[in-house]
C-alpha cells in the first residue's frame, strides 16, 4: 500500500483515498463543511486546507487525491493563517442570529468558528439579504446562513433522486432554491436539514421547541417500515421532540424517511390514555378494573374457537410472544398478523426475509422487482437500490407498473404470464437472468396476494437453486414485506395456516364467525364489523379504535424497550426513550392483568423471560444486530395453482401508513401537498 | 449585477420554430447522444433569439425536455450567465460598457445619459416601450471606449452629444448607424504616421 506522511507520521492507505480521508486514518481531524462522505466532491468551502510540501499554496485535501511520498502538515501556521482567512470569507455574509437559530449547539460553522473565527470582523459593507424559500412542509430556511455548501444539491441529485434543488444566479448572489420554490417531491427531503453545516436549512416542525443539550438521546430502531432504520430519539421530559438517523451503514447508512422522522408528532395526538368502553353506543371512559373485567366475562362465556386475535404492524417482539401465550391460555388459535391475505410460507425462514441483504444490494449486477414499489413500502431499501443504479448503472427490470422510484427501469411485462415465461426458460429475460453473477429478485406483499403467490415463490425458488444464485455466498431471493413486525411475528409462527381454507383465519373474519376480536395494536386490518365485540388495545385512537367496544392503552414503540426483525431478518432492539402516557401500560402487563383476573396465576408473563424466549425462538438467529445465518434448503417437487392474472401494485398511501403517522400532523401537511400536485399535475415538478 | 428574476407574466407555450428546430437538430449534432445536454447554452440563445430576446419559463422547461435534463440545471445555466435575459426587454436592447477602459473613458455620463432618457432603472422599459437598457462588464473593445451595444452592433468612440443622438434616434425607433462616432474606419487609428515609411497610430 502506498505511504504518506502526516504531521511527521508515515502512514498507508488505500489507493484512490483523498488527502483528507488519508488524514482522518492518521487521526488528524481536517475541518470541512462542503465535503461529506456519502456525497460527490464538491471543493468549494475552502476549509480543509492543508499544507503540502514542494506546494507554494494551501491545497483543498477533500479535493486532492492522496498520492505515495506526500508530506502533509496540517498544524502549521500557515495552515492555521490559510483557515482564518476562509472561516472570514465565509462569516462574511453570515447573520450573527446563532441566538436565535435552531442549528445552534449542534453548528459546524458555530463550532469550528470556535477555533479558526476572528473576533472582530474587518467588513465594513452590509451584509447579503437573501429572501426566504419555500421548500415544502418539513424544511424551514433561512438562506442569508447559507455558506454554499451545495450538499443540499448534492444530496438530491445523488441520493434522493430528484433533482430539484439547485444553485441560481453566480457569484456573491449565488442562492440555493429548489426550481420554482415547489416543495421537494422526495421520501428523503428532510436529510438535507442533518447535512446542512449552518441554520440555512432546518427543520420546520421542530422550529424553536428545544436546544439540543437539553434533550435526551435515546439510540433506537425504526418501526414505520420493516427497514429498521437506526434512529436517535431525542426527548424533551416525556415528550418525543425529533428522531434524527443513527449511521449504520448495514440499513440506512446515514439517512431517514421523512416519515420516520417526523412521524413523531402522532405520538402525542390521538392518544389512548385511559381504558374506553362503549355503552349506548358511545365510548366512555373507564378503568382498568372494569374494562379486564368486562374483557374477562366474555372470554369465559365464550367458546375459544370464537375469539380471534390480530396483530399490527408495529408489535414488537415481546409483546406479540406474550400475545401468543395469552391465546394458548385461553386455548384460541385464531391469531393472525397479515393486513392482507397474501402468501407466506413460514416453513423456510429464507422464504420471508430480504435474504440478499440491503448492503448486499450493492454488489448486485442486475435487479428484478415483482409487484413491489420500494419507493414507498422500503424507502431507504429503495435508496440502496439508486445508489447501486447510480454508481454502476446495474439494469433493473420490474413486473408490474410501481411509478417513478428515482431510477430508470424496464417493465418486462404486467402479468403473471411474463412471470411463467422467465421461469420456464423462455423468456428473453431468462437469459439475462440466468447469465448474470449476482442478481437480486424483489418480491412484494402485492405480489404474493395474487392467487398465484405460492407458484412466484416456489418457482423462483426453484429457478434460482437450479441456476445457483441460492448459496452460502449469494442469495439473490428476497421477499419484501412492508411492516416492521411482519418477519419476527412470521418467526414466531403467528400465523394461520392456509391449507385448510375454511377455517383460516380471513375466512372466518369475512364469515363474521368471530364472536370476539382481539386486536393488538391493528389498524389496517379490513373488518365488516357484525356483531362481534372487538377489543382494541393500542395507542393510538385510530381505524381500530373506531369500531372497537372495549379499549385498551398501551404504548407506543418509544415508550417501552422491545426487539424487532427488520426485512432482512436481522433482530434489532427498540429502547424505551419516554413514559407511556396517562394510565396506558405496555402490552404484556395488560395481558398480565387479564391473566390474574382469570386466575391463571401460574401463566403470569416476565419481560426477561419473554426476551429469552423470542431469542431462542427466532430461527437460525446468529446475533443482535446481525444477519441471520445462512441455511440451505432442499426443493420440495410441487406444482402449485397458477392463474394467469395482472400484477397490480397497491398504491400505498405514503404518510398514512400507519397508526402513528395518521395521527401526526406533519405528515398530513405532507400528503395535502402531494395530493394537491398530482391534482395539477407534476408539469410544474 | 444583482440575481435575475424571472418575469411575472410567463407565456404558457413554448416551442421552436421550424427553423430554430433544425438548427437544433444540427447543434445536438456536435455532441455525443449521451452528453446531449452540453447543448443547452446554444438551445437557451436560439430560444431567446425566438422569443424577442428574451428566455420565458416554458422555454427551459421545452430545453430540459428536449435535453432530457432536470428543469432546475436549464433554471440555474440561464440564472448564471448574465446574457440570457429572463424578463422582456425593449426593442431596442442598450447594453453600456462600464469595465475600467470604458468607465475611465466617460462611461458613467452614457448611464446617466441612459437613466435619463431611457428609464431611472436597468431592465426597465422606456416610456416609449422601445427600449431597455443594462450595465454590462467589458465587451472586447476598450480600443474604442467607451462603447455601448445595441441589439447586434456595437456603437463606439461615444461622448455625450453623439451618445444623446443614439438614444433619441432610438426613441423614435429609426436608429442611426452602428460604427466608430468620430470616423474610424473599424478600429484604426485617426491620424496615420509615418515614420521610417511605416504606419503607425
Amino acid at each position: 500500500m502506498p505511504k504518506i506522511t502526516i504531521n511527521g507520521k508515515e502512514i498507508e492507505f488505500e489507493k484512490g483515498m483523498t488527502v483528507l480521508q488519508a488524514c482522518e486514518l492518521a487521526d488528524v481531524e481536517i475541518p470541512r463543511f462542503c465535503y461529506h462522505e456519502k456525497l460527490s466532491i464538491a471543493g468549494n468551502c475552502r476549509m480543509c486546507l492543508v499544507e503540502m510540501e514542494k506546494s507554494a499554496k494551501p491545497i483543498a485535501s477533500c479535493a486532492m487525491p492522496a498520492a505515495e511520498g506526500m508530506n502533509i502538515k496540517t498544524n502549521t501556521p500557515f495552515v492555521e493563517k490559510a483557515r482564518k482567512g476562509v472561516m472570514e470569507f465565509l462569516l462574511a455574509n453570515h447573520p450573527l442570529d446563532c441566538p436565535v437559530c435552531d442549528q445552534g449547539g449542534e453548528c459546524d460553522l458555530q463550532d469550528q468558528s470556535m477555533y479558526y473565527g476572528v473576533d472582530k470582523s474587518r467588513f465594513v459593507e452590509n451584509k447579503r439579504q437573501v429572501k426566504e424559500k419555500y421548500m415544502g412542509p418539513l424544511i424551514k430556511t433561512q438562506m442569508t446562513r447559507c455558506i454554499h455548501c451545495t450538499r443540499c444539491v448534492r444530496f438530491a441529485t445523488e441520493v434522493a433522486g430528484v433533482p430539484e434543488i439547485g444553485a441560481i444566479g453566480r457569484g456573491e448572489n449565488m442562492e440555493i432554491t429548489t426550481y420554482l420554490e415547489k416543495a421537494m417531491d422526495s421520501e428523503l427531503s428532510a436529510n438535507v436539514i442533518d447535512l446542512c453545516p449552518v441554520g440555512a436549512l432546518t427543520s420546520k416542525p421542530y422550529a424553536f421547541e428545544a436546544r439540543p443539550w437539553e434533550l435526551k438521546k435515546t439510540e433506537s430502531v425504526d418501526v414505520m417500515d420493516a427497514v429498521g432504520s437506526n434512529i436517535r430519539v431525542d426527548t424533551y421530559n416525556w415528550e418525543v421532540k425529533r428522531i434524527l438517523p443513527r449511521l449504520n451503514n448495514d440499513i440506512n447508512e446515514e439517512w431517514i424517511s421523512d416519515k420516520t422522522r417526523y412521524s413523531c408528532d402522532g405520538l402525542l395526538k390521538q392518544r389512548l390514555d385511559v381504558p374506553y368502553i362503549k355503552k349506548n353506543n358511545k365510548l366512555q371512559k373507564s378503568n382498568w378494573d372494569e374494562a379486564v373485567s368486562i374483557l374477562v366475562e366474555k372470554i369465559k362465556t365464550l367458546n375459544p374457537d370464537e375469539i380471534g386475535g390480530h396483530i399490527g404492524d408495529m408489535i414488537n417482539l415481546e409483546n406479540a410472544l406474550s400475545f401468543k401465550k395469552f391465546f394458548s391460555v385461553i386455548k384460541s388459535n385464531n391469531l393472525e398478523f397479515r393486513e392482507k391475505n397474501f402468501f407466506i410460507d413460514p416453513s423456510e425462514k429464507s422464504n420471508y426475509i430480504f435474504n440478499s441483504s440491503i448492503k448486499g444490494i450493492e454488489q448486485s449486477d442486475l435487479i428484478l422487482l415483482i409487484g413491489t414499489n420500494p419507493r414507498h413500502e422500503a424507502t431507504m431499501l429503495n435508496a440502496r437500490i439508486r445508489k447501486v443504479f447510480a454508481q454502476k448503472k446495474v439494469p433493473i427490470y420490474s413486473i408490474g407498473n410501481p411509478g417513478d422510484l428515482t431510477y430508470d427501469y424496464t417493465i418486462i411485462g404486467n402479468n403473471t404470464d411474463d412471470i411463467k415465461k422467465i421461469l420456464s426458460n423462455e423468456s428473453n429475460f431468462s437469459k439475462i437472468l440466468s447469465s448474470s453473477k449476482k442478481p437480486v429478485i424483489i418480491i412484494g406483499e402485492s405480489a404474493l396476494e395474487l392467487k398465484s403467490g405460492k407458484y412466484l415463490i416456489e418457482g423462483f425458488k426453484k429457478f434460482l437453486k437450479n441456476n445457483n444464485f441460492i448459496n452460502k455466498d449469494w442469495n439473490a431471493f428476497n421477499f419484501l414485506p412492508q411492516n416492521a413486525s411482519t418477519v419476527g411475528l412470521i418467526d414466531l409462527k403467528i400465523i394461520s395456516k392456509d391449507e385448510d381454507k375454511r377455517n383460516s383465519f380471513f375466512e372466518k373474519l369475512k364469515n363474521n364467525q368471530f364472536k370476539l376480536l382481539y386486536l393488538l395494536g391493528s389498524d389496517n386490518l379490513e373488518i365488516k364489523k357484525n356483531n362481534e365485540f372487538i377489543v382494541y388495545q393500542g395507542s393510538h385512537g385510530d381505524r381500530g379504535a373506531e369500531i372497537a367496544d372495549l379499549i385498551l392503552p398501551s404504548a407506543a414503540f418509544t415508550e417501552q424497550n422491545g426487539l424487532y426483525e427488520n426485512l432482512e431478518g436481522r433482530v434489532q432492539e427498540c429502547k424505551k426513550a419516554s413514559y407511556p402516557i396517562g394510565e396506558a401500560l405496555e402490552d404484556w402487563k395488560i395481558l398480565n392483568l387479564i391473566l390474574k383476573a382469570l386466575g391463571k396465576n401460574e401463566n403470569l408473563l416476565n419481560f426477561d423471560s419473554l426476551r429469552k424466549e423470542v431469542l431462542k425462538s427466532i430461527p437460525n438467529f446468529s446475533k443482535l444486530n446481525e444477519l441471520p445465518n445462512f441455511k440451505d434448503f432442499e426443493l420440495i417437487d410441487t406444482s402449485p395453482y397458477f392463474e394467469s392474472e395482472e400484477v397490480d401494485i397497491k398504491e400505498l398511501d405514503y404518510f398514512f401508513t400507519n397508526a402513528i403517522s395518521r395521527a401526526s400532523k406533519t405528515m398530513s401537511e405532507c400528503r395535502q401537498i402531494k395530493h394537491n400536485s398530482k391534482k395539477t399535475g407534476t408539469d410544474n415538478l | 449585477m444583482s440575481l435575475k428574476k424571472v418575469h411575472d407574466e410567463q407565456p404558457k407555450e413554448f416551442k421552436f420554430s421550424n427553423e430554430n428546430s433544425k438548427k437544433a437538430e444540427e447543434i445536438l449534432k456536435k455532441y455525443p447522444e449521451n452528453n446531449k445536454k452540453s447543448a443547452v447554452m446554444p438551445f437557451l440563445y436560439l430560444a431567446q433569439r425566438q422569443n424577442n430576446n428574451w428566455i420565458p419559463l416554458a422555454a427551459m422547461k421545452y430545453i430540459a425536455n428536449f435535453l432530457s435534463m432536470p428543469y432546475i440545471s436549464v433554471y440555474e445555466v440561464a440564472t448564471f450567465y448574465t446574457m440570457y435575459n429572463l424578463a422582456p426587454v425593449g426593442k431596442h436592447f442598450i447594453q453600456v460598457c462600464t469595465t475600467t477602459p470604458c468607465l475611465i473613458r466617460g462611461a458613467d455620463k452614457i448611464v446617466k445619459l441612459c437613466k435619463e432618457k431611457i428609464s431611472p432603472k436597468q431592465n426597465e422599459l422606456s416610456k416609449s416601450g422601445n427600449c431597455s437598457w443594462m450595465e454590462v462588464e467589458c465587451l472586447g473593445a476598450c480600443v474604442s471606449a467607451p462603447m455601448i451595444q445595441i441589439n447586434d452592433d456595437y456603437y463606439e468612440d461615444l461622448d455625450e452629444k453623439s451618445t444623446k443622438n443614439i438614444l433619441d434616434s432610438l426613441i423614435e425607433d429609426k436608429p442611426l448607424k452602428p460604427g466608430s462616432y468620430r470616423g474610424r474606419a473599424n478600429t484604426s487609428p485617426e491620424k496615420k504616421q509615418t515614420i521610417n515609411g511605416e504606419n503607425h497610430a
